[in-house]
């Protein structure tokens, strides 16, 4: 029999546990010539904001052990022309849209949500709270239970769609952070971002990225990110969305075993633009092979302890 | 598969394994009867292992990616400059224009310049300039520019096209403005995807940053901020 691949994100049902992580799949369109989007359980799409943003200046990325770092500074078209020129082509396809926003400050994170809560193919939200509070010193949002409390809650007002929240490992105890987020009211948990790293060169001196650090992806993160899946499965009972340098249905498998209801692959996109569509098969194969007949079944079910 | 343009470029994946982990941008080199060619120069972790494969060895390469180089018309000159391992780039371009094309190459010494007799084999024009005079003229592409620029009666709407090392294409840019002549140049960043999703290759340009990948890595010289 075919194996029951489909999984609950809050009211959100995916048809599968594979998604795209935010700022690798671009707004979709980039992937559609390489892969069928069908085949996906969710696009998520790059970071927006109300208000364009220009980025960083470059160089933005750069390649480090089984990983790269990146600096791209949360460029983006916006909101409106995300709904206009962006949405329509998403919208003809037979996928969840979960569409990734954040702010630089409460308001705004509110004003995204509402623009993108009233706008048609938008299937779910996914905050990102490690960018910077503009109203607090720039420091980082997802660092601080009481500021991460205190923005999804005002966000959690604005939006009836599904809402994710994407923690930032950056911080001593990624379990106080899930409990904030979830007591604010989100549905589920996204985890992890990039870890906070810095290259150097050692002829010039100076960092390797424009902005000095920059963000850590890819496998060399993937044991942090299994760790922190671990963790926040037994301290919250939301779903957990796991990521952080999946590059092949072991690692997907991995991380559902440590407690994610679903997946979400980052940096194997650049490496190849098919790798989502290889992870979905398999996971598949994996789960005929010892007869599981649920993946819902399998999350959470690590012997440890 | 799709048949390149001269100034495209292919994403190389150098190891199955997960360090290095991204494939690396080339250049088409040539387009031959059986199959493609990238010309590299040995300067990274990437480069190192691909020179030590064994011939046979399998590798994923994706593309043609990126816009080519927009060809001249027959009342332009085309002036074709490459600087360094920019040969790469501009080879398959100045195989493809023929005898219609000036083709000004320079390197630091006479060991870094590649495919000489191949493009004098073809070309009523080719001048090879050194940093250290080893080849050719003693000095840049810049000035056999400068100096071809001074003395072009002969040569009507000359158009530019080149690739090198940055410095050298904003010398360029600068003295084809100044010239009001047409440039277009070929720019290289760190690319991760290689298709447009990542945003990690942008360079800044009159109307905010562009990626290199997507709208490049051809572009009007006018275009980029120096």
């Amino acid at each position: 029999m075919t194996p029951h691949l489909e999984v609950n994100i809050g009211k959100l049902r995916l048809k599968n546990p594979v998604m795209t992580a935010s700022g690798t799949f671009g707004y979709g369109e980039e992937y559609a010539e390489f892969i069928d989007l069908d085949r996906l359980g969710a696009v998520v799409v790059k970071g927006l904001s109300p208000k364009p943003k220009e980025g960083n200046p470059p160089p933005r990325v750069v390649e480090t052990a089984a990983g790269m770092l990146n600096a791209i500074g949360l460029q983006n078209i916006g909101i409106d022309r995300f709904i206009k020129e962006k949405l329509p082509f998403l919208r003809t396809y037979d996928t969840s849209v979960i569409v990734n926003f954040f702010g630089d400050s409460v308001d705004e994170y509110m004003i995204a949500a509402e623009m993108l809560s009233a706008a048609e193919g938008v299937h779910g939200l996914e905050m990102n709270i490690s960018c910077p509070n503009k109203q607090a010193g720039w420091c980082i949002f997802g660092t601080d239970p009481k500021v991460t409390f205190e923005v999804v809650s005002a966000v959690r007002k604005r939006t009836i769609l599904p809402l994710i929240v994407k923690l930032s490992p950056n911080v001593t105890d990624i379990s106080v952070m899930a409990r904030a987020a979830v007591e604010a009211g989100a549905d589920a948990l996204s985890l992890i971002n990039t870890v906070t790293g810095m290259a150097i060169d050692i002829r010039t001196r100076r960092p390797k990225l424009a902005n000095v650090t920059g963000g850590l992806s890819g496998p060399a993160i993937k044991p942090v990110a299994v760790r922190m899946v671990y963790e926040v499965f037994n301290a919250v009972e939301v779903p957990i969305i796991g990521m952080g340098g999946i590059m092949s249905s072991d690692d997907a498998i991995e991380f559902i075993i440590a407690g994610a209801t679903a997946v979400a692959v980052g940096t194997a996109n650049f490496v190849d633009p098919g790798a989502t569509v290889g992870i979905v098969d398999g996971i598949i194969a994996y789960m005929e092979k010892e007869g599981i007949e649920d993946i819902g079944s399998l999350t959470g079910t690590v012997h440890a302890g | 598969m799709t048949e390149p343009l001269p100034g495209q470029f292919y994403m190389v994946e150098v190891s199955k394994g997960l360090d290095p982990l991204l494939k690396r941008a080339f250049s088409l080199f040539r387009r031959t009867q059986d199959g493609l060619q990238i010309l590299y120069r040995i300067k990274g972790k990437g480069t190192y292992i691909l020179k030590d494969l064994k011939e046979g060895t399998v590798l994923h390469v994706m593309g043609p990616l990126g816009n080519g180089y927009p060809l001249p018309s027959d009342s332009e000159s085309p002036l074709v400059i490459a600087g360094g391992i920019g040969i790469a780039s501009v080879f398959s371009l100045v195989e493809k224009l023929s005898k219609k094309a000036f083709v000004f190459y320079g390197a630091r010494a006479e060991q870094e310049l590649f495919m000489t007799d191949a493009i004098e084999s073809f070309h009523r024009e080719l001048v090879v300039c050194t940093d250290d005079g080893s080849c050719g003229v003693r000095g840049t592409v810049v000035d056999v520019l400068s100096d071809f620029i001074g003395k072009r009666d002969a040569m009507h709407r000359p158009v530019i096209y080149a690739c090198g090392p940055n410095v050298m294409l904003g010398e360029i840019a600068k003295t084809a403005t100044a010239n009001g002549i047409k440039a277009y140049v070929s720019l290289e960043e760190h690319m991760a995807c290689g298709i447009g999703a990542c945003l990690g290759c942008v360079v800044k340009t009159r109307s905010g940053y562009k990626r290199v990948c997507k709208e490049g890595p051809v572009f009007d010289a006018g275009e980029i901020v120096w």
